[in-house]
């Protein structure tokens, strides 16, 4: 797996630890109280270092390749799913995906972006960044949902939507300014999570929803650091300070009203653990599927989702 | 989507702007696109369309009020509403600075100004954005004048025009700027449920967070000639692909030739096209009693006489 580098230290330890516990197996030496002392400083280390990550250090592990993608997660969330494909209007986009699925009783449609682990996977998935007719598929399963009364369910994880010759030859600015306007009268529930990158319009494409949460090491924003630092410094690398500028972390994004809540991941991220990653999240479905299904009234339903938006906005009159 | 594909190519274009020529009294102006000496008073005539190349020059609002709507009919509406500098952001300037800068250069209050005017005699719902208030980016104060304005229309069932130009979403304003894309959207969706007609009229250049949101929704999609109407900036996606753009790649005519639009129209014939759709669309038996008022080169009005 690929170590961060303010990993490293944490890393030197894990060594540690492994060196001592073969020694300890082929020895008659007792190291246990070396071992356990030497684990309880990694611990704390760990502790330490995710307590006070800076946002670029977030970015890092938002963007970490072997963090879990949308279909893995919905593997490990629902117990079936089948995926749908096709905007019937042009093509299947492979860094859209999404389709009919079953959490204990409650069926829902789910939508997601989807990222790949290696070069290979990456390029056959756009490194999840979708064209127009990625985002016509995700209307049209929502358009689905609507019609057989099914919650929808989103899982935001793109550094932002295709910038190509097609992509605009097809109308990529039409295709996500017409799921905003879409989502936002949408009849069923949409519950969003943004699981890695949330990239710009890129992201709000399938993320006008109910409830938006966000994974702790998560980021949402409405330009990439690295284009803002461009713009305004003249110079990429200056991503870090734009970073901070932003205010791209899960913690700033729940300040500000935009995200409902954090899904806490397992110490040092979501990489390290899929599973309980994905419990994580599952629990938060579940119990808003239960909330949600006490509302009869679609109305109101659409008018929490247009209020939560109508609301957003900070300006001196 | 990036303000910077604009700014080195083609700086902010105006005839008042800083494209004069040191001749006395302002007389000349040099076009940007074939750069032609053009006699001020000629360009002016024109509708600051240049008479050499057909090149649109960007209008400040008050020029494309004086264009497009009756004599004296426009009324601001929500004038006062200015941006805050919440996120404390500040990068190489303060964005308090950027924006005190913006409204003393611009002697507008924010990018965008709303109200009511009327064209040959329609009453309708208006905003004009200002591509020379900070690239007529898109924060709080947009979004919130333009949703506004959707809410307006839908009260007083007038027809909505809107007339975009803008580089995308006010980044300095973070993730608040890109929730103005949904929030616009959506007022729109209660606009459709109203049947109120919404046309927007695309300028050079409509891009990013604006284009992919309201600017794109319109009922009727019409562009200026040339203008640049995209989701990404053409600098980005040449850094992506790694490969030359196609001729014309972005402008009015070749999303025109990609079925992304209605029409491109001539600003000369902008305010007799606006007025036409706006006829059109108006419910049959609002349009007879609007009929009935309207003056001039109307038909069907004289048949009803
Ligand atoms: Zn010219």
């Amino acid at each position: 797996m690929k170590v961060l580098d303010f990993e490293n230290k944490l890393l030197s330890l894990y060594d540690k630890i492994n060196q001592l516990k073969a020694l300890s197996e082929e020895g008659s030496i007792d190291l246990s109280k070396e071992i356990a002392r030497i684990e309880q400083r990694a611990e704390l280390l760990k502790k330490n270092i995710y307590s006070r990550l800076t946002p670029q250090q977030i970015i890092q592990i938002s963007r970490h390749q072997n963090r879990p993608d949308s279909l893995s997660l919905i593997n490990l969330i629902f117990d079936d799913f089948v995926e749908l494909h096709g905007d019937r209007l042009y093509g299947d986009d492979r860094a859209l995906i999404g389709g009919l699925a079953q959490i204990q009783q409650e069926r829902v449609v789910v939508i997601g972006h989807q990222k790949g682990h290696d070069t290979r996977s990456n390029i056959d998935r756009n490194f999840g960044m979708p064209n127009p007719e990625g985002y016509r598929k995700a209307l049209r399963l929502m358009k689905l949902a609507e019609k057989f009364n099914l919650p929808v369910i989103t899982f935001i994880d793109t550094p932002g939507a295709f910038p190509g010759i097609e992509a605009e030859e097809r109308g990529q600015a039409e295709a996500i300014a017409r799921n905003l306007k879409e989502m936002s009268a949408l009849s069923v529930p949409i519950i969003s999570f943004i699981i890695g990158e949330g990239g710009s319009g890129g992201a709000l494409g399938i993320g006008v929803a109910n409830k938006l949460y966000m994974l702790e090491y998560s980021i949402y924003s409405v330009i990439t650091p690295e284009g803002c630092a461009s713009i305004l410094f003249r110079d990429a690398k200056k991503s870090d300070i734009a970073a901070e500028l932003l205010k791209i972390t899960a913690k700033d994004i729940t300040e500000l009203n935009v995200a409902d809540d954090i899904v806490k991941e397992p110490l040092g991220g979501a990489h390290h653990n899929w599973e309980v990653t994905a419990s994580n999240i599952k629990s938060f479905i579940l119990s808003d599927l239960q909330k949600y299904k006490k509302i009869k009234n679609n109305k109101v339903i659409i008018e929490e989702r247009y209020n939560k938006f109508r609301n957003l906005g900070q300006f001196s009159n | 989507m990036s303000i910077l594909d604009w700014f080195p190519k083609k700086k902010a274009v105006s005839a008042s702007g800083n494209n004069k020529l040191s001749i006395p009294n302002d007389l000349w102006v040099k076009c940007f696109c074939c750069n032609k000496i053009i006699y001020l008073k000629d360009l002016n005539d024109n509708f600051k369309v240049c008479l050499k190349c057909n090149y649109h020059f960007r209008l400040t609002p008050e020029e494309r009020i004086s264009y497009i709507f009756d004599k004296n009919s426009y009324n601001e509406t929500n004038p006062n509403i200015e941006s805050v500098n919440f996120l404390d952001f500040k990068d190489t300037r303060n964005y308090s600075e950027r924006l005190a800068s913006a409204q003393k250069k611009t002697s507008h209050k924010s990018a965008v100004i709303t109200g009511t005017a009327k064209i040959d005699k329609q009453t309708v719902n208006t905003g004009i954005m200002n591509f020379a208030f900070l690239g007529g980016s898109m924060g709080s104060v947009v979004g919130e004048k333009i949703t506004c304005l959707f809410e307006d229309a839908v009260k007083n069932k007038y027809p909505v025009v809107i007339f975009t130009s803008s580089g995308g979403a006010r980044m300095q304003e973070g993730i608040i700027s890109l929730m103005q894309m949904a929030k616009t959207s959506a007022a729109i969706s209660k606009l459709s449920e109203a049947s109120v007609p919404y046309i927007t009229v695309l300028c050079d250049p409509t891009t990013g967070g604006t284009s992919a949101s309201f600017a794109m929704l319109g009922d009727i999609l019409i562009a200026e000639p040339g203008a640049l109407i995209s989701f990404a900036g053409p600098r980005v996606i040449e850094q992506t692909i790694r490969q030359k753009l196609p001729e014309g790649f972005q402008r009015a005519e070749f999303l025109l030739k990609h079925g992304m639009i209605d029409c491109v129209t001539h600003r000369k014939e902008l305010k007799a096209t606006l007025s036409k759709v706006i006829t059109m669309l108006i419910p049959y038996n609002k349009k007879v009693n609007k009929l009935q008022k309207i003056s001039g080169k109307n038909i069907k009005k004289d048949i009803s006489k």
